[in-house]
């Protein structure tokens, strides 16, 4: 289906709702919303506009611009053969979005992703824990300001290594 | 065993050697690995179980998946800070004597991946016998390793480690003194970063 | 199963005040275990020996490869994109390479392409010959892994004379490919097309039939096409389901709409349909393979890279004779700009939709790199599959959604 049928498409699934569509660079049909409606917006996007199936989700980090995150989803219609991507700006502060998972409930990973890696706080998801990095780890490493090498990126294994030589005896 | 000393006597055949050297080709010719396959040396690593390269030639092909059974810990691959708990517990639980490779650069030295989840090098954690460099090493080079390996097994005295206990290895990683090896080396590509915040950070403290 | 109840089963244990089965146990299988393909840890709850909740835990080979990327610039990201799915190295290679190619807007010579689909056909068959070689382990057939090796080994070889290396090839550049096929090459894939059919009959003569793999595969992780779409599966996966979804097919790439090809599916969606589904895609990419032969050996001699100097090294011989080709040899290493915008492009990998998300602000550096791995969609549907079904399915399931934990964690 080319874009401007998809862009017909979603235009009538949306009606009612404000959204801004951008030129995209690859022509994918681009939105650009407020996050107030970004809930509404996944239920028309599901259910009216026949996207069956979530891609991606995940943020783009414009520090020290503000507002600081850009949300992106992309969805993929199997029945239209078409996709479409959904931008939202975050500030730093202020940086939650709901959840898409009610409708895709395969967005669960790739939001517990965007949360680990960016820190950005999914309203209503069920399980909001780190994916990638380890429990206990305190930052989010895909932020702009955080160095490529690391900080202190031993430190959950020295405190665990510490009590191993506390409890560990060679020949037991 | 290089002083197999056949002996002759009447109608029974006799071998005269050392215990040590018997134990030692004893232990260099019947390695168990344990192929600890971390990411893409995994699939070399099967390769080289597989039926081109027939890693049974060196006695090394009965792999096990249970380290109790091992006593050579193959580190092939990329070993994150999060996988290392693991990696150490495997080896803690692998009973003595054992041996350890590191397959491919990333085990070896953190190779290509500079960042902030990699170990740089199975050596911050464990004590490593023999490196193999490559991305990932052809398996004739890990076979090489192998060789080196039994040879350096060759040299053991393990009388002394049956009289005396387990030589102690030196137990490399303790919290204070631990340091990465790249530590410290000039990152020219990621300070030219243009969204480096590096600057930034060092501003704001001030 | 609704989409609510496909929701919760990922993310709610059921009851376990029943007291009868009394208290579940929780079984912790990996992140070293032999069926787990990797580095994957599922923390299993068991009710007696049937499975009521499971955990994925990922991210034990997280390696931080979209801060690299970000870190590196655009051209030097390619050995690790290698990396990513380190069974189909030149798959991932030309989705990057084309997500770059939609940024910058440049278009490939045909003889680029046609060396492209030959590359990734002969990798897509090394990715489902560890399917099988791996999965048939697990399930206690060690037999096929020496047979899937023996063929694997015959593609290393290929790859080995034609890149230079047996695994982690980084062929593929922004505009083409590296270097153009020789007529050994060419020699040595006609050799494999000849032989790989019967060699790949023979894996199927051991297995389809064989009362084990069918009784433990039958039945095992069934999914409907619907709940599939909503977990985010594709590929082989949802193929298996009985959806001809190919993207090969549905939004075509490096011309693929040309080439004569069949899309196999399954119909009940159960770990046997999977299997059954991989099979025959890989006898469909031996026939994509000898049509890209074939279309090699009537374009010989024309460029496998494109002419676009501003993203394209000039030629070497150039580069020591003239100082204007040294310089620009200089800027494209040291310093490759692509425009500036956003960029998605998907390539139908062994696992599924394999996708990169480029951003650019007309740097030398992504602003960023998001790779879309179907791996990690793969995983997620585990709990979903595994629930209700004895323990010792866990490992056809797993092997059945077939993921790479390279690619799972980047």
């Amino acid at each position: 289906m080319t874009a401007p049928q998809t862009r017909e498409r979603v235009v009538k699934a949306l009606e009612g709702i404000a959204f801004e569509t951008i030129d995209a660079r690859d022509g994918m049909v681009t939105l650009r919303v407020e996050r107030a409606v970004l809930g509404e917006l996944f239920a028309r996007l599901s259910d009216r506009a026949g996207f069956d199936q979530n891609t991606l989700v995940t943020a783009v980090d414009h520090f020290p611009a503000e507002p600081r995150f850009e949300m992106v989803w992309q969805f993929l219609s199997y029945d239209h053969n078409d996709r479409v991507r959904v931008k939202c700006s975050l500030a730093e502060a202020d940086a939650h979005v709901p959840t898409c998972t009610p409708q895709w409930p395969g967005a669960s990973f790739s939001e517990r992703e965007c949360f680990d890696m960016f820190g950005i706080q999914f309203d209503g998801h069920p399980d909001l824990r780190r994916l990638l990095m380890p429990e206990g780890y305190l930052h989010h490493p895909l932020r702009k300001d955080f160095p490529h090498a690391g900080i202190e990126p031993d430190r959950l294994y020295r405190e665990w290594d510490k009590k191993r030589r506390e409890g560990w005896q060679p020949n037991a | 065993m290089g002083s197999l000393k056949p002996v002759e006597g009447e109608g029974v055949g006799f071998l005269a050697t050392r215990v040590d050297e018997l134990i030692n080709w004893g232990r260099k010719n019947s390695l168990w690995p344990m192929p600890l396959g971390l990411s893409c040396c995994g699939i070399e690593l099967m390769a080289m179980i597989g039926p081109k390269f027939d890693l049974a030639r060196f006695g090394a092909e009965a792999a096990r998946f249970s380290p109790r059974q091992c006593d050579l810990l193959v580190v092939a691959g990329t070993m994150t800070w999060k996988m290392a708990e693991a990696v150490r517990t495997i080896y803690d639980q692998m009973p003595d004597p054992k041996w350890v490779i590191a397959m491919g650069v990333c085990s070896s030295s953190g190779g290509m991946y500079d960042s902030y989840a990699v170990v740089q090098g199975v050596d911050s954690i464990l004590p490593v016998d023999v490196y193999v460099p490559g991305c990932p090493p052809r398996p004739d080079a890990v076979i090489d390793a192998i060789i080196k390996l039994q040879k350096k097994i060759e040299r053991e005295d393990p009388l002394r480690r049956i009289l005396k206990g387990p030589e102690q290895k030196p137990d490399l990683g303790t919290g204070e003194t631990f340091k990465q090896p790249n530590a410290g080396v000039a990152r020219t590509s990621l300070d030219l970063h243009p969204h480096d915040p590096k600057a930034k950070i060092e501003e704001l403290q001030k | 199963m609704t989409t609510k109840q496909v929701f919760e089963y990922m993310h709610h244990a059921p009851d376990h005040d029943d007291p009868v089965h009394g208290a579940p146990m929780k079984v912790n299988m990996g992140p070293q275990h032999p069926a787990t393909h990797g580095v994957l840890r599922l923390v299993i709850e068991l009710d007696g020996e049937t499975v009521t909740s499971i955990d994925p835990i990922v991210g034990y080979l997280h390696r931080g490869k979209e801060k690299t990327c970000e870190s590196l610039g655009w051209h030097k990201f390619f050995p690790h994109t290698d990396r990513l799915d380190y069974v189909q190295p030149l798959i991932n290679n030309v989705g990057y390479a084309l997500a770059c190619e939609k940024l910058a807007g440049i278009q490939v010579p045909q003889r680029g392409q046609e060396v492209r689909v030959l590359l990734m056909e002969l990798s897509r068959v090394m990715a489902h010959l560890i399917y099988i070689g791996t999965t048939s382990i697990d399930l206690g057939a060690v037999t096929i892994f020496f047979y899937s090796f023996r063929l694997r080994e015959e593609l290393y070889s290929i790859l080995d004379a034609y890149t230079g290396h047996r695994m982690n090839n980084t062929y593929v550049r922004i505009g083409g490919v590296y270097a153009d096929v020789d007529e050994n090459v060419e020699g040595m894939v006609a050799e494999f097309l000849r032989t790989a059919p019967a060699r790949i009959d023979e894996i199927e003569k051991l297995l389809t039939a064989n009362r084990i793999w069918y009784d433990r595969n039958r039945g095992v992780g069934v999914i409907s096409v619907e709940d599939a779409k909503r977990l985010s599966l594709s590929g082989p996966n949802v193929r298996g389901s009985g959806l001809a979804y190919d993207l090969r097919k549905a939004q075509p790439y490096s011309g693929y709409e040309t080439y004569d090809f069949d899309v196999p599916v399954g119909t009940v969606g159960d770990a046997y349909d999977r299997y059954l589904v991989r099979m025959e895609e890989m006898r469909q990419s031996l026939r994509l393979c000898s049509q890209a032969l074939e279309r090699l050996k009537k374009s010989k001699g024309a460029d496998v890279l494109t002419e676009d100097r501003r993203y394209v090294l000039p030629p070497k011989g150039d580069v020591h004779s003239s100082m204007e080709e040294l310089i620009a040899q200089f800027k494209i290493v040291s310093d490759l700009r692509l425009p500036k915008g956003e960029a998605y492009h998907a390539v139908e990998s062994s696992k599924g939709e394999l996708g990169f998300y480029l951003v650019s602000d007309g740097s030398s550096k992504p602003v960023r790199c998001h790779i879309r791995a179907p791996g990690l969609m793969n995983v997620q549907a585990v709990p979903v599959l595994g629930r209700g079904r004895l323990l010792s399915d866990m490992v056809a399931i797993i092997g059945g959604l077939d993921f790479v934990m390279g690619e799972v964690d980047r």
